[in-house]
């Protein structure tokens, strides 16, 4: 009995990988969870993994070739086995029923990426269409298991809903697609809604031991009328995310001497980004409200801190995600940070390194910029471009000297971010570099 | 209160506004000496003269010239129509003179006339007599549309159409003038374009008019049987529409079927669900939902016809849909 090896959906928003290599030859004994080629996704370079164990009969594409998620590119078996002739990818026929993951279904493995308490609410899956039994088996698959496969996809990704039930979620703060839908084809209707409970009564604490006052690691707020009102009139004005921009001027004197002192002490090399990474952690946690996510009809305030980093990679950037940066030390933070730049650059990072981050920071003071303004990375609401330090002719202490300063921007969705919000959060972070100790304070 | 007749209730306006008011006139076929093909106008050539109860030859068009012209001289013609079927040979001078004369005029000249006759279907009248009309005069600025459903909105819209300076569409119910209802003592006016809720319930509104109003209420007697609550909305004049009234009891119950006995293509329905879908989006929690005539011309056949027409059973169903209740959930 032989085993068709799919081209998987390696990321939450891959519809076709491209075989890079075959780590695998045909012939070649393979175990379960050997790693049989190496694809490239639209974001990094995966592992594609054997689901099954024999011997690799059969390579349907050769190296170099882009597969859509779901067609056939492998067959093992037992050694000598006949394999029926495949269809080529895309043909007539092709050999998996599997479908193409739904995009609802990508939402769902999306948010199973990030650090949040999804799993524990109602889910608004219809049960999961039966599999083939041989599935269950740990790997020992007929078919291979396919990540998300798409359980009944409700309505090409958009959740049904009345308007009435939609109202009623999001003035209840209720996530309308964890609704089980009672009406035609999964309609979410009113009674639903009545029926599903708040998350934050759903959702249980995740981190306990990261953040003892309170367990969730956001809590929703439905929008207010005026907060309605702000959205829609701004967003009308300047385009979907309503962005606006602050600029300060930072004297980096002291955080200077702070990291001269730590590099005489040895150890960690810490960059002033990662001085400014846990200052703006730090910051973001006395003024919570510049850390959220504009959800469309309800704004997500995280109680965690999670930092996107702007890295440059080759074909453009990505944002790896340093987790929980407002608990972690400065010197846990160099070295996480280091390690994501490096594997960001080799893109040979994991989709759940690179999303769910509350807040973003980009620097490109090394490469000269005095101050620009960064575009915000969706959902968040903030991102903050950090530009070069440099000496400059300031007056201090009544007399013109010279001295180390640095210029922060940053951008705003005004939609979840008003100016004296934002502008709070700035002054704060000013204060944290001046003054490195208030970070601990 | 007394017990009349939709018939009589319609007598009874006429022959008040016609004592009131000199200048109005009775006009069209068999209305005198017959005293009416449905017998509205009983006893009135006899109180008011053959010059204020006109019998005209069978010439639909040309009366109803003979009254936009009455009209725009300074007379009230009421203009009687054997049944709206007919008055297909004279829309002409509704949609073309009566209801455009103010207008182009520039404001000089109005028409204070009141067309009415019978719509809609009886019993066996076959395709060329069993029509619904109303959305054809419904989609002509400068005509309003008045529907009453009961004896005492006929007496009292009927007086309103006759004192209003625009041209007023009346469409009475064939099967509607042997019903029996309350009229209140003495002065009984229905201001036009205010629709009435015939029944409170908070559960589905059900929009209707004319012959559906009563089809409506058995309806929510049935729902009720099933612990349903239908509210039951009138719309007693269809242009100019009553939103207001209709978004306020969908606003509430978030579930609408409209009903009318007329074709579904571009009917009175299309028009509320327009309106709902616009104005209150976000309070629906079902599809708003019509139950029409079928989209046939009217069959002789006595089963079929049956089927053709609106009952109660498919407004329940249509109920039971919104309500996302039951087998037909």
């Amino acid at each position: 009995m032989s085993t068709k090896v799919v081209m998987e959906a390696l990321s939450p928003t891959m519809e076709e990988g491209r075989l890079v290599e075959w780590k695998k030859q045909e012939g070649d004994a393979v175990s379960v969870g050997d790693v049989l080629a190496e694809v490239e996704t639209d974001k990094a370079v995966m592992e594609l993994v054997a689901r099954a164990g024999g011997t690799l009969l059969k390579q349907v594409v050769q190296a170099g070739t882009t597969v859509p998620v779901s067609e056939l590119v492998a067959v093992i078996g037992e050694p000598g086995e006949q394999v029926e002739a495949p269809a080529a990818p895309g043909g007539d026929g092709a050999p998996t029923p599997a479908k193409k993951p739904a995009p609802k279904a990508e939402r769902k493995a999306e948010q199973g990426t990030q650090p949040t308490p999804d799993e524990n609410r109602p889910t608004s899956m219809p049960p999961a269409p039966a599999r083939g039994p041989a599935a269950e088996g740990n790997g020992q698959a007929a078919l291979p298991q396919k990540p998300a496969p798409a359980p009944a996809d409700r309505s090409g990704g958009r959740v049904r809903a009345s308007p009435l039930a939609r109202r009623m979620a999001a003035e209840r703060g209720i996530d309308i697609a964890a609704v089980e839908g009672s009406g035609p084809e999964g309609r979410v209707v009113a009674r639903d809604v009545e029926a599903a409970r708040a998350p934050a009564a759903a959702a249980a604490p995740r981190a306990a031991t990261v953040r003892a006052s309170d367990g969730a690691p956001y809590e929703d707020v439905p929008l207010s009328q005026i907060r309605k009102t702000i959205a829609r009139r701004l967003a009308q004005s300047i385009g979907p995310i309503p962005t606006f921009y602050l600029t300060t001027e930072v004297d980096m004197e002291r955080a200077w001497d702070a990291r001269e002192a730590l590099l005489a002490a040895g150890g960690e090399k810490v960059s002033f980004n990662d001085i400014i990474l846990k200052a703006v952690a730090m910051a973001l946690r006395q003024h919570p409200e510049c850390n959220a996510w504009w959800q469309d009809d309800h704004i997500r305030y995280w109680n965690e801190v999670h930092l996107s980093m702007a890295v440059a990679i080759e074909e453009g950037l990505i944002t790896p995600v340093i987790r929980h940066t407002d608990l972690k030390s400065l010197r846990e933070i160099a070295a996480e940070a280091r390690d994501l730049a490096e594997r960001a650059r080799e893109r040979k990072l994991a989709p759940e390194e690179y999303t769910g981050g509350t807040f973003s920071v980009s620097n490109l003071g090394m490469l000269d910029i005095h101050e620009f303004t960064a575009v915000i990375n969706p959902p968040e609401a903030g991102i903050l471009a950090v530009g070069r330090m440099a000496e400059q002719p300031v007056a201090h202490g009544g007399a013109v000297t010279i001295r180390r300063r640095m210029r922060l921007t940053m951008s705003c969705d005004h939609r979840v971010i008003d100016g004296a919000t934002g502008a709070r959060l700035l002054q704060t972070l000013k204060g944290m570099l001046e003054n490195p100790l208030a970070m601990v304070y | 209160m007394a017990v009349v007749t939709y018939r009589d209730a319609l007598n009874q306006a006429l022959r008040e506004e016609m004592q009131r008011d000199p200048d109005v006139f009775l006009m069209g076929e068999e209305v005198g000496v017959y005293q009416g093909a449905y017998k509205v106008s009983r006893g009135l050539l006899d109180e008011f003269g053959p010059l204020r109860v006109v019998d005209t030859p069978i010439t639909e068009l040309g009366f109803a010239g003979v009254g936009v012209g009455a009209a725009m001289v300074g007379l009230r013609p009421v203009i009687e129509f054997m049944t709206w079927n007919f008055a297909l040979l004279a829309i002409d001078q509704l949609v073309n003179s009566a209801a455009k004369m103010r207008y182009m005029s520039g404001g000089q000249v109005g028409v204070p006339a009141v067309f009415r006759g019978p719509g809609g279907a009886a019993l066996q009248l076959a395709a060329q007599h069993s029509q619904a009309f109303e959305s054809y005069y419904a989609h002509v600025p400068g005509l309003k549309v008045v529907m009453p459903a009961t004896p005492a909105d006929a007496k009292g819209l009927l007086k309103s159409a006759i004192r209003s300076d625009d041209p007023i569409v009346f469409i009475e119910g064939e099967m509607l003038y042997n019903t029996k209802g309350e009229i209140p003592e003495g002065e009984h006016v229905v201001p036009l374009g205010r629709a009435d809720v015939k029944r409170s319930g908070g559960d589905v509104t059900i929009v209707c008019h004319s012959k559906t109003v009563s089809i409506a209420l058995k309806a929510a007697e049935e729902l009720a049987d099933e612990g349903v609550e239908a509210e039951v909305v009138d719309l007693r004049t269809i242009r100019p529409l009553d939103a207001e009234t209709v978004l306020s009891s969908v606003a509430r119950t978030h579930r609408c079927v409209v009903a009318e006995e007329g074709w579904p293509f571009a009917g009175v329905g299309a028009q509320v669900v327009d309106t709902i879908q616009r104005e209150i989006f976000d309070d629906l929690d079902a599809p708003v939902l019509r139950v029409t005539g079928a989209d046939v011309p009217m069959p002789y056949n006595k089963h079929l016809e049956r089927a053709a027409k609106v009952d109660s059973a498919k407004i329940v169903s249509a109920a039971n849909q919104v309500l996302y209740r039951g087998r037909d959930a």
